[in-house]
Formats: structure tokens, sequence, C-alpha cells
């Protein structure tokens, strides 16, 4: 039923077929811009369907290793190598899995929400081609074993999202927006390269598994981690080096916004994926676990603390954003710090790890859902300041209740998705040290508070007069809004189901670096 | 097939919720039914009632999103007042920020 | 000495990178600091595939089998395509914001604050 080509070859397609429609989306835009949309929209479904099938063949049959330009799709290590595994592997394990399914659902949900969001604007040959090529940057970012890939793919989504950043120059301001957005980039990719020289200069690897496998905790072992973390934590905006998010996302267009969301969260799928799998028990894990924790607990008071305040609507949400990565840096970090000890990984160090993870795929959802409702609104009103807006509750009835639910997931209010992955961190971090949890428990009330803030400011109130004319948002708009809303609540209706079939393998995954060295260095 | 979820120390049951809140609806339609059944459109009984006093213009009756948590950000003005101004909107003082918590690593890692 | 001659260009121009980056306040000359970060760290990777008596890694008519490591050349390629690309987008990010704000200075390109 499904052919033998896609069996063998679904991981590289994942990658190719968006890529290469992006690449033809400026020739078919060319002829019909009706074209333009079907062509992207076919892409997109196309993409998310090829990635929901990989994650399913990975979650069935365990790990999926794919060589580019071998003989047979996964002879990893040729026997002329004499051991080694040469040429670009792409290792997907539960943990990619995970992310796979991230990206085939929001990625779809924007793009159906896009074609009518961004549909009246110029310059549209450009935009849809930077899309998809974001797109795929992030598939490859998350299912790749070697660690120059990872680096190419990292770079590709820096530009492509800086660009898609910068897309509407009006004033200037998404300009400088993406300006700042893309400096820092940069320096987090020089420092990545960094590393790669580092390790390729020691151990002669750049595989992944083959560098896990070389791997003495040396100096510049530890100078490498150091930049990595550096790096990968600036790209998922974990405070203090958070201060590129709230421009980046506020100025963006809404659907870009919603997976600039999917292209932090990857970054930290690599910061996570290179900690646990590169390095394992090598390194120090009481100490870059509290590390970890450490980012964790800033990222996510001073994100919620300095949303509060914030008149736009966006900005505000951006805030949000960083705090609820907080959230998944202090779960992981949690369970890091309990690396080496068995005891208590059993006790709650896994429960951490899950609930951080959860919280990955749960936030993608519900932020994704919140900006794509507050860019729903942007495009009725005309304006991001919530000062003006007001009333609207009156005309826009379900992107009221789209937002209604997408503010209760993200305060963490039963039944929703946020409650599950939030009930796993508190109840894990508590035993490991009380502290932790009293901070995340009080985030959590803040971003009710704030979030309270926008529902009264934009939904509720009188009628304004000169809102009268506000209808509400156009169908492709609902209909993206509506696919992440109904996911909201499915997973917060089935929490167990949800953490048994894909989280507990991507945590396991994780945790479990021989699985992953068997698969590639085991042999075929 | 299983509902609940357990973390390692308490369980969440969804269903249980949607139970209780289905009790709270019911409660909520039992009072609702038990108001008045008509009125007139157009006249005073669907305008506001403030006390028998002229309801406000609609602008001057919105409080804007900027004074709603007033207080709370003058309670916690020491904390904000050292924050906010950190945001400044200079890209190379966020590079700064970038070499200053990898250097607060090194020594951190390295050193220990 | 002469050995680590190289290896003591890439930590000078590291050192010129990053200072470039944070004491400037023109965006063209931060552009061309990242440059200049970026192609310190390149010519790291080249040194460290260089063996000494090695010859280019080319195999066609060659006087002898022992080679430098071809591989961090390759990896600086792509390296190098990929900083074209960034110094571009930068490049022209600054033309556009010269446009409209009428500055290149980074003190005063300040819309977005807090």
């Amino acid at each position: 039923m499904i052919p033998q080509f896609l069996w063998d070859h679904a991981p590289a397609m994942t990658v190719a077929v968006p890529l290469l429609a992006a690449f033809l989306c400026p020739l078919i835009g060319k002829f019909t811009a009706t074209g333009r949309k079907a062509w992207v929209l076919a892409a997109a479904a196309a993409t998310s369907a090829l990635a929901l099938f990989t994650a399913w063949r990975v979650y069935t049959l365990g790990t999926w290793v794919y060589v580019f330009g071998a003989t047979v799709p996964n002879l990893s290590v040729p026997p002329d190598s004499g051991g080694i595994p040469i040429r670009i592997i792409f290792e997907v394990d539960a943990m990619s899995a995970l992310m796979l399914v991230i990206v085939a659902i929001v990625g779809f949900s924007v793009i159906l929400y896009s074609l009518s969001a961004d549909g009246k604007r110029s310059g549209l040959e450009g935009y849809y081609t930077l899309f998809l090529l974001l797109i795929a940057s992030i598939v490859g970012m998350v299912s790749t074993g070697d660690l120059f890939n990872f680096f190419v793919f990292f770079e590709i989504s820096g530009l492509a999202s800086a660009a898609l950043v910068a897309y509407r120059v009006e004033a200037g301001r998404a300009v400088e927006a993406g300006l700042k957005y893309f400096v820092v980039s940069t320096l987090a990719g020089i420092f990545m390269l960094f590393v790669i020289a580092i390790l390729y200069g020691q151990y002669n690897a750049l595989n992944i598994a083959m560098l896990a496998s070389r791997m003495q905790f040396t100096m510049l072992d530890k100078i490498a981690l150091v930049l990595i973390i550096g790096a990968l934590a600036t790209k998922a905006g974990s405070v203090p080096m958070h201060f590129w998010t709230p421009d980046a996302y506020a100025l963006a267009p809404s659907s870009v916004t919603a997976l600039l969301v999917v292209a932090s969260q990857a970054s930290l799928y690599g910061l996570f994926r290179l900690i646990f799998t590169l390095y394992n028990l090598s390194l120090n894990a009481a100490t870059v676990g509290w590390v970890l924790i450490i980012l964790g607990v800033l990222s996510m008071f001073v994100g919620v603390t300095m949303a509060i305040p914030q008149k736009d609507v966006k900005r505000l949400m951006a805030y949000h954003a960083i705090s609820q990565t907080g959230y998944m840096l202090l779960g992981v970090g949690t369970g890091l710090a309990v690396l080496g000890n068995v005891a208590m990984l059993d006790a709650f160090g896994r429960m951490a790890m899950e609930g951080g993870i959860f919280h990955i795929i749960n936030h993608a959802i519900y932020k994704g859902l919140l900006f794509l409702t507050a860019g729903a609104i942007i495009y009725r009103v005309g304006t991001r300041d919530m000062n003006r807006m007001g009333g609207l509750g009156h005309r826009m009835k379900w992107t009221m209740i789209f937002f209604m639910i997408g503010a209760l997931a993200i305060a963490g209010i039963p039944p929703f998705n946020g409650f599950a992955s939030k009930l796993m961190i508190y109840e894990s971090v508590y035993l490991f040290n009380p502290v932790l949890a009293i901070i995340a428990m009080v985030v959590s009330i803040l971003t009710l508070a704030s979030f309270v803030k926008v529902f009264h400011s934009i939904f509720m109130g009188p009628q304004l007069p000169e809102y009268e004319h506000v209808e509400e948002a156009p169908t492709a708009m609902l209909w993206g809004m509506g696919i992440l809303a109904a996911l909201v609540i499915l997973f917060g209706l089935f929490p167990q189901q949800v953490v048994d079939s894909l989280i507990t393998p991507a945590a396991n995954a994780l945790l479990d670096q021989s699985g992953y060295l068997a698969s590639i260095l085991g042999g075929a | 097939m299983a509902l609940t979820l357990s973390t390692g120390s308490g369980f969440w049951n969804p269903v249980v919720w949607l139970i209780a809140i289905a009790v709270v609806v019911v409660v909520v339609y039992l009072v609702w039914r038990r108001g008045e059944a008509g009125y007139t459109a157009g006249s005073a009984q669907v305008k506001p009632f403030i006390s028998g006093n002229a309801e406000p213009a609609k602008k001057v009756a919105q409080m804007p999103a900027s004074n709603l948590y007033w207080g709370f950000t003058e309670a916690l003005s020491g904390y904000y007042s050292r924050v906010v101004p950190a945001h400044t909107g200079i890209v190379t003082d966020y590079l700064l920020w970038v070499l200053w918590v990898t250097a607060a690593l090194f020594l951190l890692v390295v050193i220990t | 000495m002469f050995a680590n001659l190289p290896y003591l260009t890439v930590v000078v121009l590291t050192v010129i990178g990053l200072s470039i980056i944070l004491l400037k306040r023109n965006m063209v000359k931060v552009t061309m600091g990242l440059n200049i970060l970026t192609s310190a760290v390149n010519l790291l990777i080249i040194v460290l595939g260089y063996r000494e008596g090695g010859i280019a890694p080319i195999y066609t008519l060659a006087p002898q089998t022992y080679m430098v490591l071809p591989t961090p050349q390759a990896l600086c390629l792509t390296s190098i395509v990929i900083g074209v690309a960034t110094t571009a987008l930068l490049l022209s990010f600054t033309m556009v914001i010269y446009r409209k704000y009428g500055t290149v200075n980074v003190a005063e390109m300040r819309e977005l604050k807090e």
C-alpha cells in the first residue's frame, strides 16, 4: 500500500520535498498566483504526511538510520571503511520523531493560515520560497546525525527566518528586528563552527555517534560544551540571551512567528541532543544540569515579569514564549542533574525529562495557536497596540474562543494540555528541590494574570465605535487555528496516551546513548 | 483505556474534571432558569445599571491595557527599574550579553 | 614558534573580530567584524587539517600519496558560502535601515526596546 520507495527513502524525502517545492515556487508564481497557493499547500501537505510517516515508522519499528549516497540506505559502516561510519547519516530516533510530529502539525496549520493572512501582500514570490525553506531546514536540523550537517541546517534556518521576519519593510521596524535577530544568530553560528573545529580537530570525526564513542572529556571538550550551550540556548531564546526574541516575534508576520517558535525549539532539541547523546555521562552531569536549571528559572521569571507591562500583544506573547522555554530547560535540566544517580533518575528524573519534553510539543501547539489568533486580530483591526483595542469579543467570536483555549492552556489550567505537562514538571522538580517547583508555580500564576489582562483588554468591554466594521477572521485562518485548538483539547483529555506513545520513547531515546551508538556503529 | 496520567508521585484524571465541570454547568443552568424570561428590547432593561447614574461614553469607560496591572508594576518597581532598562535596543549589547553568559559558563563548567 | 603561527593568527583575528562587534557603533563595521570572526574560524578549520610534508589532496598525477586532510577544506568551503550569504543579508538589512531611519549607528536604531 505504501510504495517501497517511501519505506526506503522517507527521511531524505522529508527534506527534499519542501526544498524542491521552495525553489519551484517563484517559477510557478510567475504564471498563476492561485497556482502558487495551491502548490504551497500541496507541498506543505506532502511534507507533513512524509514527516508523520517517518515518525510513525520510527515509533513502531525503532531508530531509522538513513545514509546519503550508500548502496543500501542503512549501510552506515561500509565494509571497506575500516569500522568508521562515512557519508552524511540521518539518524531519526524517537526524540527526532517527536520533533518531526511537531513540524508536521504546526507547519501545515501555519501554511493553511498564511494562505489567507498573507495572500494579498506583494512580494510573495520570495515569501513562500523562504517559508518552505524554513520548514525544510527545521526538518533537517532534527533528523540529522552529523554535526556539520546540523550546523548547515542551523544556518539555513537562521537566514530564512531572518529574511521572513524582515519581510514587511513598511517603516523599517521589521527590518530592524530582522537585523537584530540575524546578528545574534550569526554569532551563535560562529560559536557552533568553532565547536565543530574543536571536536573535529581532536577526534577526526563529524558524525555524532562516532564522536560520542571517541569522547574523552578533555579541557577542549569542556570549552566545546560551553560554546554549545551558549550558542544553542541563545537561539532557543533563554534569558539572559533572549533580547532578540521579543523584537523578532513581534514584528514578523504572524504565521512566520508560529514557525519561529518551532525553529527555536529545534535549537533546543539540538542542545539536548548534543548534551545527552554526544557527551552523556562523560560530563559533570550535576554542574551542567544545574546550569540548565538556572537558565530555565531565569527564563521563566524574567520572561513573565517582562510580559506583564507590555502594550504590544505579540511582544507580550513573545515574552511568554521565553518563559515557557524556561519550563522545558527546567524539566530536562533536572533530568540531567540526576543523570549519574540511578535511584533518583528512576524516582523523578525520567518524569522530569518527560515533563520537559511533553512541554515542548504542548508549547509548540498552544503558542502557535496564540500567535495565530493574535495575527487574526491584527489582520482585522490593523494595530498591535492593546491600548487601542477593546470589545472585539462582540464580533470575533471564534477567534475569542480559540484565544481562550490557548490562554488557558499556556497558564496550565485543566483540562488543557499545558496542565498535564506542567503537573509532571511540578511534581518531579519538587522532589529534586522544592524551591524550583514553587517558582514554577508562581510563574504559572503570573502567566494566567498576564493573559487575563490581554483577554480583557482585547475582547471584553463595550463595543467600541471604531470597530463596528470588524468581522470574524477569514475561513482559512479559522481552519488553521481550529486544527491547533482541537489538538490542545485532545492532548489535554488523553494525556496518558500521548505520554505513553510519543513522550516516553523520546525521553528514553535521549537518555539511552548506547542505543543511538549501536544503530549506527553496530552495523547495517 | 486508562485515562489517568500518572506522574511519579500523583495522578490526574481529566474525566474526573469533566464530571465536575458538568455538575457545575448543570447548577449554573438551574440558577439561570430562575431568571426573568422576557424583556423588551431597546428599553432601560438592556442598558447597564450603574445605580441610576448615566452611562459614561464607551471610550471613557474602557480601561486601557497599560493601566490594568499598575499595582503590580508599582509594587515591584525595584525589580522593574533595573530589568527594563537592561533591554536597550542596541544590538551590540545583545552580543555582549551572549559573550558574558558564555564567559560565566566557562568559569562554572571548566573550572569546577 | 613558527609551527604555531597559524594558530596565533586565528587568535589575533578572533580577538580583532570580537572587539569590533562589541566596541564599534557603525552597523557596517559590526557586519565586517562578524565576517572577520567567520574568517578566523575558517582558518582554524583549515589549519587543523594540515599535515607536515603533505601535498594538496588531489589524486590525479599525484607525486606522493601523503596528503593533507581534505574534509576540513570541504567544511571551510561550505562555511565560506554561508558567510557570503550572511554578510550579504546583513548588509542589505543595513541598507534598508539606512533608507528608512537615516542612520547606521546601532545606538540610534532603537525603535524596539524593552
